[in-house]
């Protein structure tokens, strides 16, 4: 298990290695920032100044082996634009991130599973096609357009939800969240929600599937031979079988949530890490987009790493690493 | 009873007039920006968010008004002593933020500062260098320089003074952490969170008008119609850059109003005048051809293919003004001679047909795609344009970031496309800023024409220019401007299109008195 453990560090390392060159590379080809961010009135002089205070002169590979010294020891260089620690800004927005991804989480979980299981008890039912036409929709319309509409919903027409940002925060248990705050709350409704969408959509197909796969199996009619009542069939010995292909599947989308919120976040001006992103894309701010991959990349790695780790303790006929990895 | 009745209502009554009109001292004001500033450090970056966020709370030695006429800031006056010499008597009595007194050792202690901050994307060392600032007094600076320099006043317009006792050894983090943060100006620092909120409070000992608003929320809204969502919402009260497209909207609901007023920002085309073969213009065949855009009858000809009153009002929604030359009316140095050229394709094909290309030619126009108002829409609207005149143009748009960069030194340091949509905005706000960058001839040692992304070069021109800039005399220095304009403008150095509007909305009952710089500001933001 160690040894395994240590051999998927260092693939995970040479992936990282990798998509640094490439980004490096990538974003060299396509330019500099030095044009977008100068003053449109500064001479020759001054942008060349410029130029070298980012240090942009150097030959490509000189300035890669810069961030290569400088990230063995856990800096990975300061941010054109911000000129502060790129590594300090990404994770200075982390929390807001966080706590949507959190967020549409628990919604995919608490709206989708129910529901799921509901169409899967009761495929024939009125209800159960509507949820099930419902989650098309969630799965189809696309996320920019619904948050949109959202706004213009409960925000400018009915005037329910605020439109935009992120609320007041407060700290609990040493954990600082807008999730503490009534304001903050109902701030991050309407960004979590558009955000959860999809999700919940394919929770709800996922539930729905296992369950009807489920609910014909042998143990299940067992159980309803031995008498046992309905409500104990459905939470306990069908909801623990379906629940597997779930968790593993919300395990990954949480980690794409953190990584890829970046619509969400535009459009309802969240100040969390994608928007970061984006800004950083378009203003070609490579050290800010470098250690922003080099975050998601390891995030992924160590995501995997665990649902692989807990697959061998959930089932004992997984066994790990033993031939190859 | 019958006295208890009249009297309990007059009560009621009073009560009602006493609440209704929210105290002067706890009125919020909550606005939303469609960038985000970077810092609190008003020597960071040169850019509009920045200037505009700092401003609340540093002030310059000179202040630009509404329409950037120079106005005294932190100095009450200023004059030449001699042709190298300029004195600022600075403004006495004035506190900062910490309670300390402003004099002129903080004046100079500014200009060392500012042009050498650390990490700096876009520094103000253009406007400092060059110049030698000493203390007179207390409450006298002189600056001299090696050669005449007119454009002292508006270039101290840019440079925040900052507080020696305060920002000494401060970085640009303790701007942002608010430690550094004193200012003289109308608000004082609260806070600051990067890409999500800056917050400013009243100064209450400001030496000027006190601000309506004990606080001021900034928040960066990105895009466009989330801003206007979050105005119609009620979640902030002014919004900046208004799209175009919800202008017609938004002037039909009761619960907004409107403030647009002219911008310094000319949109315009660079043109090729430096090669012999211009890569993106060939022969309706596709076979190479010398390159036509060196006949001025050619560039007249597309001048007058543009329809700018139809881009004014069909495309930009009205939120434009068909231009003539590189600043509106009303700027300092325009020509009062030049009118905007008239659409005429008739005349054009004439032109084309007398320059020998009775058929035309084929050209790719190039632009950036989200840098100016409907800048990838307009240059599709340019194209068709040309191409009905018999020049067919293709149009190849790209992120700004990448487009700018090849712009100005795609092909081996020089400028890469043959024709381009570009746009200027006089930070100066007089008309020696777009004639020393665009049409004077590119000259790295002189630091002129840097932006000269056509390589246009007029030596009857650069002389005019040159003049202008070591006159110090207005009147004659406005004179020399508006002929050097009229000599690019009728030599179609460039071909400029229109003058952008810019647009704020407020919800009803507030007024945003519109800026010709871009800055969205608390204090310009009244009650009716």
């Amino acid at each position: 298990m160690t040894a395994y453990i240590i051999r998927r560090l260092m693939q995970s390392a040479a992936v990282v290695l990798a998509m640094s060159v490439i980004v490096f590379l990538g974003l060299h080809v396509v330019g500099d920032p030095v044009y977008l961010l100068i003053d449109p009135q500064a001479d020759q002089a001054e942008i060349e100044r410029t130029i070298r205070r980012l240090g942009l002169d150097q030959p490509i590979w000189m300035q890669y082996f810069h961030f290569l010294k400088g990230a063995l020891s856990g800096d990975l260089g300061k941010s054109f634009v911000h000129g502060t620690s790129a590594l300090k800004l990404i994770v200075e927005r982390m929390p807001a991130t966080l706590e949507i991804a959190i967020a549409a989480t628990l919604m995919a979980i608490l709206l989708g599973i129910p529901l799921g299981l509901y169409a899967g008890l009761k495929p024939d039912s009125f209800a159960s096609k509507s949820i099930m036409a419902t989650s098309i929709l969630g799965f189809s319309l696309p996320t920019f357009w619904v948050g949109i509409m959202m706004i213009m919903v409960f925000a400018v027409m009915l005037g329910w939800l605020p439109s935009t940002g992120r609320g007041p925060t407060a700290t609990f248990l040493g954990i600082t969240s807008s999730l503490f705050t009534i304001d903050g709350l109902r701030h991050i409704t309407m960004p979590a929600l558009n955000l959860a969408l999809l999700k919940i959509s394919l929770v709800i197909r996922l539930t729905r599937a296992g369950t009807r796969e489920a609910i014909h199996q042998d143990y299940i009619k067992f159980a309803r031979a031995k008498g046992i009542p309905t409500s104990r069939i459905v939470g306990v010995h069908l909801l623990k079988n379906i629940m597997i292909p779930v968790v593993t599947v919300l395990g990954l989308e949480f980690g794409s949530l953190i990584a890829f919120s970046v619509v969400t976040e535009t459009i309802f001006a969240w100040p969390g890490m994608g928007k970061l992103l984006i800004d950083s894309i378009q203003t070609l701010d490579r050290p800010i987009i470098v250690a922003y991959l080099i975050i998601i990349v390891m995030l992924f790695v160590v995501i995997n790493l665990i649902v692989d780790i807990l697959y061998s303790i959930l089932d004992p006929r997984v066994r790990i690493g033993e031939k190859s990895a | 009873m019958s006295l208890v009745k009249p009297l309990l209502a007059s009560i009621v009554a009073a009560g009602l007039a006493l609440s209704a009109p929210i105290p002067a001292s706890a009125k919020e004001l909550k606005m939303a920006l469609s960038a985000e500033p970077s810092a609190m450090d008003p020597h960071f970056h040169n850019l509009t968010p920045n200037n505009a966020l700092t401003s609340h709370v540093f002030e310059r030695l000179v202040h630009f008004d509404e329409k950037q006429s120079l106005i005294p800031g932190l100095a009450t006056s200023w004059k030449t002593i001699d042709e190298k010499t300029w004195e600022f008597k600075l403004r006495t009595g004035v506190k900062w933020h910490d309670g300390s007194l402003f004099t002129a050792d903080d004046v100079i202690f500014t200009m060392e500062r500012a042009p050498n901050v650390e990490n700096s994307p876009g520094s103000f060392a253009l406007y400092v260098r060059g110049k030698t600032f000493s203390k007179v007094d207390d409450f006298t600076v002189r600056v001299t320089t090696k050669e005449p320099y007119p454009l002292m006043p508006n270039d101290l317009a840019t440079i925040a003074i900052i507080s020696k006792k305060a920002a000494t050894g401060a970085k640009t983090e303790d701007f942002n952490a608010g430690k550094a943060a004193i200012g003289t100006g109308p608000f004082k620092f609260s806070e600051f969170v990067k890409g999500d909120r800056y917050v400013v409070v009243r100064n209450d000992d400001y030496w000027g008008n006190k601000p309506v608003w004990s606080k001021v929320t900034i928040r960066p809204i990105k895009t466009g119609p989330a801003r206007v969502a979050a105005l119609l919402a009620g979640d902030v009260d002014v919004i900046e850059e208004v799209p175009t497209t919800d202008i017609a909207r938004l002037q039909g609901d009761a619960k907004v109003s409107l403030g647009q007023g002219l911008s310094n920002r000319v949109i315009y085309f660079h043109i090729d005048h430096w090669r012999d073969e211009t890569p993106f213009i060939t022969a309706n065949d596709g076979s190479k051809i010398k390159n036509p855009l060196k006949d001025v009858r050619v560039r007249k000809a597309l001048s007058k293919a543009i329809n700018r009153p139809a881009i004014v009002d069909r495309l930009m929604e009205k939120a434009a003004v068909p231009a003539s030359q590189f600043l509106a009316d009303g700027f300092f140095g325009v020509s009062k001679k030049l009118k905007p050229e008239a659409f005429d394709p008739d005349g054009a094909k004439k032109l084309l047909a007398e320059a020998g290309f009775p058929n035309g030619f084929k050209m790719t126009l190039h632009g950036p795609n989200g840098r100016y108002i409907n800048d990838a829409r307009m240059a599709e609207a340019v194209a068709q344009m040309f191409t009905r005149i018999g020049v067919e143009t293709k149009v190849e748009t790209m992120p700004p970031a990448v487009f700018f960069n090849r712009a100005s030194q795609g092909a081996g340091g020089n400028p890469e496309f043959s024709f381009i949509l570009v746009g200027w905005g006089s930070g100066t706000g007089e008309v020696s800023s777009p004639l020393k960058s665009l049409v004077a001839t590119f000259d790295k040692t002189k630091g002129m024409g840097t932006a000269n992304r056509g390589r246009y070069s007029n030596p009857v021109l650069d002389k005019v220019i040159d003049e202008a800039l070591a006159t110090v005399d207005d009147t004659k220095r406005g004179e020399l401007l508006a002929k050097a304009s009229e000599i690019a403008i009728e030599d179609v150095g460039v071909i400029v299109s229109h003058y952008q509007l810019n647009t704020w909305a407020t919800r009803r009952g507030l007024k945003y008195v519109p800026r010709t710089d871009e800055y969205t500001i608390a204090t310009s933001v009244s009650e009716q």
